[in-house]
């Protein structure tokens, strides 16, 4: 380990691996995560008036809903995985750095958050019947933006409830008061660009979630270690 | 919040075994009935807004006092960081709570003078949206200490989401600031025009100055509870 | 020549609990310290400071030489906790190549064999933990603590739920391991046991050691009396 943040990633990329190995193994989560996105979609779908508001009005809005609560879903699971059997230590012991602890889970909640996204963007624009086209790239692009900033935060969050009483109520309790600056240019950005806007309208909000997600991704990173007991 | 220490029973282990009154509480109460008796009677109503302006003598300072207040305490849990000091996270716990109290003040006068002058309960104003999550944030912040018990957690967790919620503050006012630019808002008047005649200025600082007493006599008697509480505990501890 | 685990005057406390208070001792390449004490004395609270999981609230615990919780000092440590520590929904192959590649091992499959082999559970590698026994996923949880064969090796109460053959492959690892010039700490309830293996052996309580000594000349028996009065 010469250069160290090499090592650091590394070793987050061997603590991703493990969790996505056993999220593929259980599959509980992801699955779950997902029916409830679809039901999610469905369900306000009838909360509105068809002829009162378009779908187009409406779409942005259902996609980024869901997106905030089912990407809540999946966060637990990485630290309820480690909690179980005491295996929290183990990675303590281990000669890696605190901050991979951290990176490994963000970016296995990342691919789990992603993974599920995959499906909700698809499932939006079928039931919505908006057909994506040429939008459809840029909004993958924003939906990557938001979910780096959901998860860098989420992941932190995640950690420190799960030592706590009531951890699935607190996470969400603390979470979401963050999640106000990714979701109103996620959802900003995607309403124009769902009416087909050009990419230059939208750059006032990517611009602010790129900075969201440097500065989160940066400074959980620093906090995780000082979440650890020691 | 936390179960207060009754009776006469820590009195041998307190550290802060108080007797008599507060006075500091004494004197901030007196200065804020002094305000409120200057604003009411002795200040003469707004040209334009009328009676309803006079909320001001309580609406800014509060909202003075609860940013100051969870702005110290993010602090004080920074500074905790690295100092370990229990009193520290006693006063970044105290000040968190005075703190949304005042918060609370904030959004209740707020939307009581927004009625009369906005003609709306509630606008999506960058400020007001501001308060708002900083309401929500440190409403979190508190729930998850009382989710803790372990001391040092506590302050570890407190002091991390203080500290994040600080670098929270700019990315939400920015967003919702763009947010209104385009979307226009149904605002009636705009208060940033009013200019304050000299003698509303001296109520309004009076009231300011009476506020922050408020504040600095509620964190007190807080800490002090806090304190207590701390004491009572380690003494039951002890004798396990 | 350092000490391969030197403790001098570690103090940690909870609170104003002082779970462990003023421990000082070393132990050279070879050495076993047999550690026994009463429910908490402290010493698992004296493990997890000598694996670097806390920090000490004063004193300092060294590996070789070099300060805990660093890096290069906790790569040699190994720890056999009172829990499993291992992913119920991996198998043990896996759970043990996962802790090869944390420890950045250059050989990790090989090491995994050995620690499997060593354990015995080599034939029940490649079910989930999770449908293993109590038994068996202690030997593999012995196996994970042992895969990057650590200089020091740290064992809370290691016999809990083994059977037999499990008692004796666990006896047979850290006998080959103190040979092999590990230093060794093994706390336990079984004086029998721990005096077998031990070259030290020491009785916590209340976070200190009321007595610590040389084991070899101790006789089991008069051991066994003088710790019940001690700990009484």
């Amino acid at each position: 380990m010469t250069d160290p943040t090499r090592g650091i990633l590394v070793s987050a990329w061997v603590i991703a691996r493990k969790d996505l190995a056993i999220e593929f193994r259980t599959r509980s989560a992801f699955l779950s995560a997902i029916v409830f996105t679809l039901l999610s979609i469905v369900v306000f779908f009838f909360a509105w008036d068809p002829t009162a508001v378009g779908p187009l009005d409406l779409a942005p809005g259902v996609l980024w809903v869901t997106f905030t609560f089912s990407g809540m879903l999946g966060l637990h699971r990485a630290f309820a995985v480690e909690a179980r059997d005491g295996a929290m230590d183990a990675l303590l012991l281990a000669p890696v750095p605190r901050e991979s602890i951290f990176l490994g889970k963000l970016l296995a909640n990342l691919a789990f958050v992603l993974g599920v996204q995959t499906v909700a963007l698809p499932a939006v624009s079928l039931f919505y019947n908006l057909p994506l086209g040429a939008a459809a790239l840029p909004i993958a692009g924003v939906l990557v933006l938001a979910s780096i900033g959901l998860v860098s935060v989420g992941t932190l969050f995640a950690g420190m409830t799960a030592n706590t009483r009531m951890t699935e109520l607190l996470l969400p309790v603390l979470a979401l008061p963050f999640f106000i600056p990714v979701v109103i240019p996620a959802a900003q950005s995607t309403a124009d660009l769902l009416a087909g806007r050009p990419l230059a309208d939208v750059f006032v909000w990517l611009r602010i979630l790129l900075a969201f997600d440097l500065v989160f991704l940066f400074a959980c990173t620093v906090a995780f270690p000082f979440t650890l007991e020691d | 919040m936390t179960p207060a220490p009754t009776g006469s029973a820590p009195a041998p282990t307190a550290p802060t075994a108080r007797t008599g009154i507060d006075w500091v509480a004494v004197v901030a109460a007196l200065v804020t009935v002094a305000a409120f008796v200057r604003a009411i009677w002795f200040t003469p109503p707004d040209l334009l807004q009328g009676y309803a302006q006079k909320i001001m003598y309580v609406h800014v300072p509060t909202i003075w006092v609860a940013f100051l207040a969870l702005g110290l305490s993010a602090l004080a849990g920074a500074f905790w960081l690295f100092l370990k000091d229990p009193r520290l996270d006693r006063f970044a716990e105290s000040s968190a709570e005075v703190g949304v109290v005042f918060t609370t003040g904030v959004l209740i006068t707020g939307p009581i003078w927004a009625k009369p002058i906005w003609g709306a309960w509630w606008v999506w104003d960058a400020r007001l949206t501001l308060t708002l999550v900083l309401w929500f944030l440190f409403l979190g912040y508190l729930v998850l200490r009382g989710a803790i018990d372990d001391r040092e957690l506590r302050a570890r967790y407190s002091a991390v989401v203080g500290l994040l919620g600080a670098l929270l503050i700019p990315f939400v006012h920015l967003s919702v600031y763009i947010f209104r630019t385009q979307h226009p808002m149904p605002v009636v008047a705009n208060p940033e025009g009013i200019q304050m005649p000299a003698v509303m200025q001296v109520t309004f600082f009076f009231s300011l100055f009476a506020f922050t007493l408020m504040y600095v006599a509620f964190v007190r008697a807080r800490m002090a509870l806090a304190t207590d509480r701390d004491a009572l505990e380690d003494a039951s501890t002890a004798e396990r | 020549m350092t000490a391969l685990v030197h403790a001098t005057a570690l103090v940690r406390t909870f609170g104003t609990r002082r779970a462990v208070d003023d421990l000082s001792f070393s132990l050279d390449a070879g050495d076993c310290l047999a550690l026994f004490g009463p429910n908490g004395a402290g010493k698992t609270t004296a493990l997890r400071l000598l694996a670097g999981l806390l920090k000490p609230s004063s004193g300092t615990a060294t590996i070789d030489g070099i300060a805990l919780p660093a890096t290069t000092a906790r790569v040699r440590v190994g720890l056999i906790s009172h829990r499993v520590m291992l992913y119920d929904a991996l198998t043990a192959r896996e759970n043990l190549r996962f802790t090869a590649a944390l420890y950045g091992l250059a050989a990790p499959e090989d090491a995994v064999q050995r620690a499997l082999e060593a354990l015995r559970v080599a034939d029940r590698a490649d079910v989930p933990v999770r449908a293993l026994s109590r038994g068996l996923q202690q030997r593999v949880a012995i196996a994970r603590a042992i895969v990057h064969t650590p200089d020091v090796l740290l064992c809370d109460e290691p016999y809990t739920g083994l059977d037999e053959q499990g008692g004796v492959a666990l006896t047979a690892l850290l006998r080959e391991r103190r040979e092999a010039g590990a230093a060794l700490i093994v706390v336990t309830h079984n004086l029998q046991e721990g005096l077998a293996l031990a070259t030290q052996a020491a009785i916590m309580r209340n976070g200190r050691f009321v007595r610590h000594e040389p084991s070899a000349g101790v006789d089991p028996l008069r051991y066994a009396a003088e710790y019940r009065d001690l700990v009484a």
